[in-house]
């Protein structure tokens, strides 16, 4: 078990809680987070540096609703790091970010790991409203934002800023992304229409962790251990992407009603 | 290295264990692409089942303890998996399970109009107070669930075993008396615990745990043993199996089939072509066959 070493509240519903331990991983992998007596869940890595690592939580269920109520030396068990993680990009390439809400956690040590001046980077961030947007101050470069209330960068959505990109004449090849289901399948479709790759970042509700037990199947793939990272390759072959997820009994649902579940 | 089992070709012997993955079509379509011979779905139970809260699965390094708990739709709540399962290419086991003889038989009887190649009845699963083991630990009471299940169906029957049984070899001739047309064990040992000693609390939300992987071996393989000198029908040997040399000492004890489970962790989904392929290649360079090799151990 690890002692929480550090907390840091990102806006009212975020937290980044840090661990002062070193862990090899790779952009895109999570470890489970045990919370004694109340369950265990799945979270992908939002920083790591040499001797500490921390995670960021958005408050919807209530898991996240105890994980981001921790306090500083609360006792949790972490297992992993598990999962494929983001296939980094090559010098000269163009990528783009298209991160939306919590879901820049995942990016943002991807973001950190890329050499900035040999790869192209265009991030784009959306969220509800400006106080939603993670990690104001973390990165030099620049952002485009948008928010739905307007309150910070373009009033719309990450899709919107991402087709005007391209329509100005930007090439990307890559594109990662992280975000609600629906908006990383709209992310898709413009790559694919576009032709440039896409990774994109799942999420199903988890036990092992490690590819054994089942419960997150997409179709054939196991998003614990093939993913949660799915290229365009498998993207195009993936039907229950955007369509359906499992429950924890193993029944397989709409996704709205899978979200309904996950966060009530 | 084609073999018969209950009136269905298998194209090795490997098995896959039930649950392990087996959700839907697709991924059992990917197990069995990837070398299995026969796939074992998730068991089937009779009303909807959330399983445990997690922790429920833990890596110990030397094996795997999980309190998965028998998660479920319930048998009647799978339309859109048997649809899907009609189309299949490959033989299919069911696993079942029920918390009494009545309801055994009553997912059994839904279940074989589903068409599987054959059913599995899961009476040693050790992670639910009421169901599973509870039936696999006495020889009166498994007879009752297998014949109450084989009253219902014309579907071949798998009885799968625990090891937390006294005498395992009376269980599974109780089985084969009541009708079952084969035996697989073994189902996970134990249940064990692990304690975390920093909150000193135990580590699965469970508590307690069914054991598996290369730890469990030779508790499989002397089970599998005593059963074969106990029944005369066939035997899916299951329990630590990784390797191929691990699978011919498991038909060597009696098997005639070899299940793998966690495995898939160790070596991925394709494990089940490696462990064939291993088995191959000791049997040619032994000059022998499965069949010579069969109870070899006896």
């Amino acid at each position: 078990m690890l002692k929480v070493a550090g907390k840091q509240e990102e806006n009212p519903e975020f937290a980044t809680l840090f661990f002062n331990s070193s862990l090899i991983f790779k952009p895109g992998q999570f470890i489970m987070l045990w919370i004694p007596e109340v369950d265990e869940k799945p979270y992908t890595l939002s920083s790591v540096s040499d001797k500490k690592f921390g995670i960021t939580i958005e408050a919807k269920g209530i898991f996240s609703k105890k994980a981001i109520s921790l306090k500083k030396d609360d006792l949790v068990g972490i297992r992993g790091p598990f999962g494929n993680g983001f296939t980094l990009p090559k010098p000269g390439d163009s990528i783009a970010i298209v991160a939306g809400g919590c879901g820049l956690a995942p990016l943002a040590p991807l973001l950190d790991r890329i050499n900035h001046d040999r790869v192209s980077i265009t991030c784009i961030h959306g969220a509800r409203s400006k106080d939603y947007l993670l990690f104001k101050d973390r990165f030099k470069f620049e952002r485009y934002f948008c928010t739905d209330d307007g309150s910070l960068g373009h009033k719309g959505f990450v899709t919107d800023l991402l087709k005007e990109k391209i329509a100005d004449g930007n090439t990307f090849n890559k594109v990662y992304t992280c975000g609600p289901e629906i908006m990383m399948h709209k992310v898709f479709e413009i790559c694919e229409k576009h032709n440039i790759h896409c990774q994109v970042s799942l999420e199903r509700y988890m036990r092992c962790g490690f590819g054994l037990c089942g419960a997150c199947v997409c179709g054939k793939e196991v998003v614990c251990k093939d993913g949660p990272v799915f290229g365009s390759e498998k993207l195009r072959d993936m039907e229950d992407f955007n369509k359906t997820a499992l429950l924890k009994s193993g029944k397989e649902v709409a996704l709205d009603d899978y979200f309904a579940w996950r966060h009530p | 290295m084609s073999i018969q089992f209950l009136d269905t070709t298998l194209k090795n012997t490997t098995v896959l264990a039930s649950g392990i993955l087996g959700n839907n079509k697709d991924i059992l379509e990917r197990v069995y692409n990837n070398g299995c011979a026969l796939v074992t779905m998730k068991s089937i139970g009779p009303e909807p089942r959330d399983g445990h809260n997690n922790p429920t699965v833990i890596d110990l390094g030397h094996g795997i303890i999980n309190a998965v708990g028998l998660p479920t739709p319930g048998y009647t709540n799978m339309e859109k998996e048997w649809k899907d399962l009609e189309t299949r290419d490959f033989p299919l086991s069911a696993s079942i399970y029920g918390g009494s003889v009545e309801e055994y038989a009553r997912v059994a009887e839904f279940v074989s109009k589903q068409k599987p190649d054959m059913i599995e009845v899961n009476i040693s699963c050790p992670n639910s107070e009421k169901h599973g083991m509870t039936f696999g630990v006495h020889a009166k009471s498994a007879h009752e669930v297998v014949s109450a299940v084989k009253k219902v169906t014309n579907v071949p029957l798998i009885a799968k075993l625990t090891p937390q049984a006294l005498n395992i070899a009376e269980i599974a001739k109780a089985c084969e008396d009541a009708g079952a047309d084969a035996i697989c064990a073994i189902n996970t040992v134990g249940p064990g615990m692990v304690i975390d000693i920093e909150s000193g609390m135990p580590v699965l939300d469970f508590k307690k745990g069914g054991l598996s992987g290369p730890m469990i071996k030779p508790v499989a393989i002397r089970c599998v043993y005593d059963i074969y000198k106990a029944v005369k029908i066939p035997i899916i040997g299951l329990g630590g199996i990784s390797t191929g040399e691990d699978a011919i000492e498991m038909i060597m004890a009696g098997a005639t089939l070899t299940g793998i489970g966690s495995a898939v962790k160790t070596r991925g989904i394709n494990v089940f072509g490696l462990v064939t392929k291993e088995m191959t290649r000791w049997l040619d360079r032994h000059n022998s066959t499965i069949d010579s090799i069969r109870g070899a151990a006896h």
